[in-house]
């Protein structure tokens, strides 16, 4: 019975898809910016479990070459984006994606 | 069965950390959200014959950029509440947000659908007896060596622009914005506003944990009258972005 | 010798400019000789023209000179030119020589006056205007002309325009001919969109090929234009609100040349009449014979000497206008040079007379003049004879050839018509009796505060004094002859009267000078009677009868005073006809004016400004986009990516 269901490839990307999909609300939805940051990374890896399902249904390495990829770039993307909001926040402590709208005229 | 049960338990690892990120008003829960995610995630690759990846997003991820998260929240004293049941765009926002993340979902489930969930595209020949590792190994170093390369320039690039923009620099002329009181005036009108329309249950206030840098903002720990306290204490300073180019 | 036709109109205008930069320090009297002489060269190039023509035979007296294209604007090709054939030289002709003598005279009559060489200004530029109007080759030249000499006219109407009733005349001139300038300016349109040329050749070529409905059109809508310039009923009233100008100016455009201009029109066109509807003509008709017969019952009741001599303008151009009616273009063009000879003689005299009377136009207060003025008298009492239709003047044949015409042209109301004329050619003698009576004849009437009256010849040789209508000094305070520079043209005009008849005699076939001469321009539309030679004599007789019964009744009534005078108060007020025009504009025109302006302001500049409005509004919506907050700009950008993602993958996949 449930020893019977099994787990195909495609459970894997239906799973990716709904982590991508949680991680463009909550960035849409955040105000502080470590936490967008953190949704991001989130859209980041359910892309990462994608490639690396699709590598074994398309029996291709590219997908695994690609994760590496993702994870070195990722880990440059947080290291920068950190750095700006440490100088952000620094500046001006509290501030939220919303103080944006301070910078009009 | 085990793959079912693994899959089950990991799926679900990575989605309650999901929503535990997204629905966290305190960013160090978030962060721990986000790290059961990435576990969740390597489990998945174990599943999936990917051992060496996972072990690349234990360390790296998990270890590494989470940390660095958390290093951040620390020092910047960000860990203060973020008051969740306020949206100062309106309900607007988060009602649509939440149509297009289902959109997004619902179209990769048609476009899986639609193909039959199989993959479509050719396939490759990978012999199966050779470890993921050494197949991993020989396509880096051979067939995309050139981004490889790239990468680790990349890599270069990024730890050089991070200390740049982190530095701390004493500065001794400011540049007064003109306008600034004004639009900062009106920024926490609006606040305020949406505060009050959502039953002004307080301005957020939630427990001031200790923050480690304390030197260079002045006024009070709350987030919202922070904001407020911005115009009158801090209010003739320029905006960040130039302190972040000049420096 | 053709190649001259330039000149005609080119030395007024020269004489135009000259005086507009130069005129005043050329001063009195040499601005006014200087005019002079400009309208004389004129003349003399007309008669240099008119003798090319005569060179030509009969088919090539047509004559065009282009001086250079006007309008080159796609379809519409307007030239600069002149078409010299037979009726725009006979036209030339008088006109120029009619406004010699006048310029002449009125060197004399402004002397004195403040601004002497403006008025000259004024009286050249309406010489060019007029010259270009009738020489023109095509109809917008000739509107050029009709617009410019509604301007002079306005102009020199309120010379004296310190005097608000003057400058009041001048802009109710200006207005009244607007009204026939808007009926002109939509036949030239339907002349464009339906021909496509507005040349006279080019659209009497094409006359053929159009729809009766629109040859009625075009021809209706010129004749609006030629009742609001020649005075006709319902645009009159302009004309005896016209003599508030100086007297030179009454005689030249009120009584030779401008409001001939819409006969002359008429005439011009008479090809399209000639291809409209057959009820076309007799519109002319009846309109010019009712406008005769007002008028002339008009006239027995004025008191001014210049209105009657107004009100007599408008009868004879509605004679004029019956004679195009009924298809005799000769009879009316004949009619329109024996005109411009007398009534020119007319108002000139009568300013001798104003002149010496210092200002005095009542002719209650005038009588006995004769004994002044005799040279004036005897030129004046020609013109009357002239224009009572007393033969052997020229008033005779010409007003006899309309009635003729009249008589035979032979539509059911031909004999109508000819009734009617013939009663006003009574009572044309009646009024202009009793104008000569009242004036030259009869007691003194004047104040008795002038000393004794002397007789003409010692008053004739002292020097006449200014005119200037503000000036109250009198030096001499006896009537008194002008200088030789007023009573010369009088002369010359009498003459004309005299002879003029000349022109046109009905006796022989080879005497109709001026028929023969007009015959390429008239051509089929020149009717034809059948009248036996009995019946033109018998109906020749009876017009002098006419005449000559209305002579003996003022005589009766004015002279012997044997019979008291009738003049009602309604013809005195012009059958009130003024004061309806007002109470119409200030009522119900007034309310539709207001309903007209009310409806641009709040329907169309209401759209406008609502559209405006709109842009405005939606502009606003619109900028709230621009909130500042980047994740509303997220949210967008998340919206049309998952926008574009299902419609590549429903598109592409399904």
């Amino acid at each position: 019975m449930i020893g019977a269901i099994e787990v195909t490839p495609a459970w894997y990307l239906v799973l990716g898809a709904a982590l991508f999909s949680i991680g463009t609300f909550g960035l849409l939805i955040r105000r502080n910016p470590l936490v967008m940051f953190m949704c991001i990374e989130l859209m980041l890896n359910a892309v990462t479990l994608t490639f690396v399902t699709f590598s074994r249904m398309v029996r291709d390495t590219g997908g695994q070459s690609i994760v590496v990829f993702v994870l070195v770039v990722a880990a440059a993307e947080v290291v920068v984006g950190l750095a700006i909001i440490v100088a952000l926040l620094r500046k001006r402590p509290g501030a939220t994606a919303d103080d944006v709208a301070i910078l009009e005229g | 069965m085990i793959e079912l049960v693994v899959f089950a338990v990991a799926g679900a690892a990575c989605l309650a950390g999901a929503v535990g990120v997204v629905a966290s008003s305190n960013p160090v829960h978030a962060a721990l959200s986000l790290v059961g995610t990435l576990f969740g995630i390597a489990v998945l690759f174990v599943a999936q014959d990917a051992n060496f990846l996972a072990a690349v997003q234990v360390i790296v991820y998990a270890g590494a950029i989470v940390v660095l998260f958390l290093f951040v929240i620390m020092l910047l004293g960000v860990d203060r509440v973020d008051n969740l049941r306020v949206e100062p765009l309106g309900g607007g926002q988060r009602v649509t947000a939440a149509v297009v993340a289902l959109g997004v979902l619902g179209l990769v489930l048609a476009t899986l659908a639609s193909t039959g969930w199989e993959a479509t595209g050719a396939v490759g020949e990978v012999d199966e007896a050779v470890p993921d590792i050494n197949q991993l190994g020989e396509a880096l170093f051979t067939r995309y060596v050139y981004a490889f390369e790239i990468t680790s320039l990349l890599l270069v690039i990024a730890v050089v622009g991070a200390v740049l923009l982190a530095r701390r620099v004493r500065r001794e002329e400011e540049i007064v914005d003109p306008g600034q009181a004004e639009r900062q005036a009106e920024v926490t009108e609006r606040i305020a506003r949406a505060e009050a329309r959502a039953g002004g249950d307080g301005a957020g206030n939630g427990e001031q944990p200790a923050s480690v840098d304390t030197t260079s903002f002045g006024a009070s720990d709350d987030f919202v009258t922070a904001q407020r306290g911005l115009g009158s204490a801090e209010g003739a300073e320029g905006l960040p972005e130039a302190e972040g180019e000049r420096s | 010798m053709l190649d001259a036709v330039w000149l005609i109109p080119a030395l007024p205008l020269a004489g135009f400019l000259i005086l507009l930069f130069a005129g005043r320090r050329l001063g009195e009297p040499t601005a006014g000789w200087l005019a002079t002489i400009m309208c004389a060269g004129s003349f003399v190039a007309s008669v240099v023209v008119f003798a090319g023509l005569l060179g030509e035979d009969e088919e090539g007296r047509q004559f065009t000179q282009t001086l250079f294209e006007w309008v080159p604007a796609g379809g519409l090709q307007i030239d600069i030119g002149f078409l010299a054939d037979p009726l725009s030289i006979t036209m030339a002709l008088f006109v120029t020589g009619v406004s010699t003598l006048i310029h002449l005279y009125a060197i004399g009559y402004m002397h004195g006056d403040g601004d002497f060489p403006k008025f000259f200004v004024y009286m050249n530029l309406f010489v060019f205007s007029m010259l270009a109007l009738v020489l023109g080759s095509n109809l917008l030249v000739t509107f050029l002309g009709w617009e410019g000499v509604g301007a002079c006219s306005y102009w020199l109407i309120s010379f004296w325009f310190t005097s608000d009733a003057n400058a009041a005349a001048g802009k109710k001139a200006f207005i009244t001919n607007r009204i026939g300038d808007w009926g002109f300016m939509l036949a030239m349109f339907l002349a464009f969109a339906t021909v496509g040329t507005l040349n006279y050749e080019g659209l009497f070529v094409e006359v053929g090929t159009l729809a009766p409905v629109t040859a009625t059109a075009i021809g209706l809508l010129l004749f609006l234009g030629a009742v609001g310039k020649s005075a006709q009923i319902p645009l009159y009233i302009w004309l005896p609100d016209a003599m508030a100008g100086p007297t030179p100016v009454s005689a030249l455009i009120h009584a030779a040349t401008m409001v001939t201009a819409g006969v002359f029109l008429m005439t011009r066109v008479n090809p399209i009449l000639g291809a409209g509807y057959d009820w076309v003509p007799d519109v002319i008709a009846w309109i010019g014979v009712i406008t005769a017969f007002v008028a002339a019952t008009i006239a027995v009741a004025q008191n001014d000497i210049k209105k009657v001599l107004a009100y007599s303008t408008v009868s004879q151009l509605g004679y004029m206008f019956l004679a195009v009616g009924v298809g005799a273009y000769v009879a009316a063009i004949f009619h329109m040079i024996a005109h411009a000879f007398f009534k020119a003689l007319l108002f000139l005299g009568a300013g001798s007379v104003i002149h010496g009377m210092n200002d005095e136009q009542d002719m209650r207060r005038m009588g006995g003049l004769r004994k002044f003025m005799p040279l004036t008298a005897a030129t004046f009492m020609v013109g009357w004879l002239a224009i009572a239709g007393v033969p052997p003047f020229a008033g005779f044949w010409s007003k006899d050839d309309i009635l003729l015409f009249a008589w035979g042209s032979g539509g059911a109301d031909a004999k109508v018509l000819w009734a009617i004329g013939l009663v006003t050619a009574l009572l044309t003698g009646y009024y202009m009796s009793r104008q000569v009576f009242m004036v030259f004849f009869g007691k003194p009437r004047w104040e008795g505060d002038r000393p004794e009256p002397v007789p003409a010849s010692v008053g004739a040789a002292a020097n006449e004094q200014g005119e200037a209508a503000e000036s109250d000094h009198r030096e001499h305070t006896q009537p008194h002859e002008p200088s030789w520079l007023m009573t010369a043209p009088l002369v010359v005009l009498a003459v004309l009267a005299i002879a003029g008849g000349v022109l046109n005699l009905p006796f022989n076939e080879d005497v109709h000078f001026l028929e023969h001469f007009l015959e390429p321009v008239l051509g089929a539309n020149e009717a034809e009677i059948a009248v036996s030679t009995g019946a033109k004599v018998a109906l020749a007789a009876i017009a002098v009868g006419a005449g000559v019964v209305g002579l003996a009744a003022a005589a009766v009534v004015y002279l012997r005073r044997r019979v008291r005078a009738v003049e009602p108060e309604v013809l005195a007020h012009a059958w009130y006809y003024d004061e309806a025009v007002t109470a119409f504009v200030g009522g119900p025109g007034r309310t539709s004016f207001e309903a007209i302006a009310w409806f641009d302001a709040h329907v169309v500049d209401g759209a406008v400004n609502g559209v405006a409005a709109v842009v405005r509004g939606l502009g606003g919506r619109l900028r709230s986009v621009q909130s500042g907050f980047v994740r509303a700009y997220a949210l967008g950008v998340t919206i049309g990516v998952v926008v574009v993602l299902g419609y590549f993958l429903t598109r592409v996949s399904f």
